[in-house]
């Protein structure tokens, strides 16, 4: 591979220059692009564009599972969520809330974590193949697992307790309140991190040496260091680590919905654990599609920020 | 400062200097194993004995260790035959379909998102910030949003609870994430490299197999990993679409592990043992690539 490069680069030598290459692009070479990316845009209209539009769709009837004809009810179901339902405004700010917890505890502890990694001296492979042992956990299991950690009677969680303290505790963990939001943040966090490690040290590990060492003879100290060098070189890494967690912490279902499925009586609902109680626990099809709509708005409206400022950097802006 | 005080000011310095690198490790291990403990707690609740996983008082150290758990899930005779709940579950079939639906699907979706990637990382073109946009969106939608109209669009077309359904399903959840990752690591690849094969004789296509896809292998393999896991461990569309062991995968099989008030947990850990197999044996096989792709410039700006 190595010798192929080298004779492409002697080539290029040889010839007037990079820009030659790109002059004169033909019919067939416009047309290029779409042809490779078309494989893409036609699974992606099946799969997520077409049925969205459908369940576009049904948010404005009255379908239900249950029964064998719908009508055209307009914004009914959004008016009724938006204006009548102080459930939907709960779930929604404490989906908020929960998100915004998550992401900025974990991404303290992965930049701790990365830090620490990047310096380790050996067996690095090893720590981090255990590090990233929760991102091959499915979310479903971690679900179950931290359900048994934090169950009352049988839990490990009350369990440690009684041998460190010698008596028994019987904390119903995913009960009480506020403990059922901490217990889920817990196990979110437990799975999240890992990847903000793999990102955030990537990040360090590409970092040059020549400002450290300069850094270094200057005399300035590991804080100074971390503060004003590696974290601003790191911040698009950061940006990454934090918009891709971000985007999959706003579409946590799997842990909650084992935990506690947005119980006891609504205690920890998401949003998702809701949507999925309307539409296949009360059978409110329609409604759970609306619901499920103003939330993918709101995802929609954060991903167009985040990836518009990373496009930004990435192709130097413009709308073309 | 004389030479020898200089001398002896950098030797203590980078004494110090050695004290903090082996403190910041030692701090590692205990963080790294801290985070380990709830991954080993499954895996040894796979082995232990019955009586002593819920045992109360707990019972901490194992009085001794047993495969029973597995030879129950494989249908092999154990003294004390099968698990509490459910009768026998169709293991072999649940991981052929997993395995089967995994590689296929990450196969696609990286054939996929590598042309879109390269398409997005060396063309420009109109509504290319837009379309790119558009696919990052498809990422935002939960599946549990997905899946209810999924859920009446496939049985209506004959997909539902079937392999090929799945499989098509889990590729464009995965497309978008790889060609996020593909154009980052081929725009780390000088666009002279493509010119230059291109000035020798080769075609567009020409430039992208032979120099610019054998450049970006390790974000590829990094791609792959990410792709793989998401297939291998979802569980909110695989629920909804897989309604018999036909075409189930192991996520939503943990389920029968479960009753209302109870859960068979060395059942339920010997499988997710079973499951992690495959994603350890994997992800310990590329994480060097993974993270020499992530740092090859992807990720920057």
């Amino acid at each position: 591979m190595a010798t192929q490069t080298l004779r492409h680069k002697r080539s290029l030598a040889a010839h007037q220059g990079p820009s030659a290459g790109r002059r004169g692009l033909g019919l067939a070479e416009a047309r290029l692009p779409l042809l490779l990316l078309l494989p893409g845009i036609l699974v992606m209209l099946f799969v997520i564009g077409f049925p969205m539009l459908y369940s576009l769709y049904l948010s404005f009837t009255d379908f239900s599972l249950t029964s064998l004809t719908h009508k055209f009810i307009g914004l009914g179901n959004y008016i009724e969520l938006l204006t009548r339902d102080p459930l939907f405004w709960t779930a929604f700010g404490r989906t908020v809330l929960f998100m915004t917890l998550a992401v900025n505890i974990e991404f303290v502890l992965g930049l701790v974590i990365a830090q620490l990694m990047a310096r380790a001296i050996r067996g690095q492979g090893f720590l981090r193949t255990i590090m990233m042992m929760p991102m091959m956990f499915a979310p479903i299991l971690v679900g179950f697992q931290f359900k048994w950690f934090f169950n009352a009677q049988i839990g490990l969680v009350n369990n440690l307790l009684y041998t460190i303290t010698g008596q028994v505790h019987m904390i119903p963990w995913l009960i009480q309140r506020p403990l059922g939001f901490i217990a889920i943040l817990i196990a979110e966090i437990w799975l999240g991190t890992p990847f903000m490690v793999i990102i955030l040290e990537a990040g360090i590990l590409s970092l040059p040496s020549e400002p450290f060492e300069a850094a270094e003879v200057d005399g300035a100290s590991g804080w100074q260091k971390f503060r004003m060098l590696t974290l601003p070189m790191i911040m698009p890494f950061v940006y990454t680590a934090m918009a891709i967690r971000s985007l999959d912490l706003a579409r946590a279902y799997d842990v909650v919905s084992i935990m506690t499925g947005g119980g006891p009586g609504n205690r920890t609902e998401l949003i998702w654990t809701y949507v999925n109680r309307l539409a296949f626990g009360e059978h409110e099809f329609a409604l759970g599609s609306a619901m499920s709509f103003i939330t993918v708005i709101v995802s929609f409206l954060f991903t167009y920020y985040l990836f518009r400022n990373l496009l930004k950097s990435r192709w130097g802006g413009g709308t073309e | 400062m004389t030479r020898s005080t200089k001398a002896k000011a950098g030797k203590s310095y980078r004494r110090s200097r050695r004290l903090s690198r082996l403190l910041s490790n030692a701090i590692l291990w205990v963080v790294v194993f801290v985070w380990f403990l709830p991954a080993m707690w499954i895996i040894l609740t796979s082995v232990r004995i019955r009586s002593e996983i819920d045992a109360v008082p707990p019972i901490w150290i194992p009085s001794g260790l047993t495969l029973d758990s597995y030879k129950i899930l494989f249908g092999m005779p154990t003294p004390e035959g099968a698990f509490g709940l459910g009768g026998s579950i169709p293991v072999a079939q649940y991981a052929r379909n997993s395995i089967v639906i995994a590689l296929v699907s990450t196969a696609f979706a990286i054939v996929i998102g590598v042309l879109a990637g390269y398409a997005f990382s060396r063309f420009r073109f109109r509504g290319k910030n837009n379309l790119f946009l558009t696919f990052m969106l498809g990422r935002a939608i939960p599946g549990i949003a997905l899946s209810l109209p999924l859920f009446v669009l496939f049985a209506r077309i004959g997909l539902s609870d079937t392999i090929p359904g799945m499989i098509i399903t889990y590729v464009a959840l995965n497309v978008p994430f790889t060609a996020w990752l593909m154009d980052g690591f081929f725009r780390s690849i000088p666009e002279e490299l493509d010119d230059a094969a291109r000035i020798d004789g080769c075609s567009h296509w020409g430039a992208f197999v032979r120099v610019a896809l054998p450049l970006t292998l390790p974000g590829v393999a990094a791609s792959a990993i990410f792709a793989f896991l998401t297939c291998w461990n979802e569980f909110a569309l695989a629920s909804i679409i897989t309604r018999t062991p036909a075409s189930r995968t192991f996520p939503p099989a943990l389920f029968e592990f479960t009753g209302q008030f109870v859960s068979d947990w060395r059942g339920m850990t010997a499988m997710s043992v079973l499951m992690l197999i495959p994603a350890v044996i994997f992800v310990a096989l590329v994480q060097r690539q993974l993270m020499e792709g992530l740092t090859s410039g992807a990720m920057k700006g």
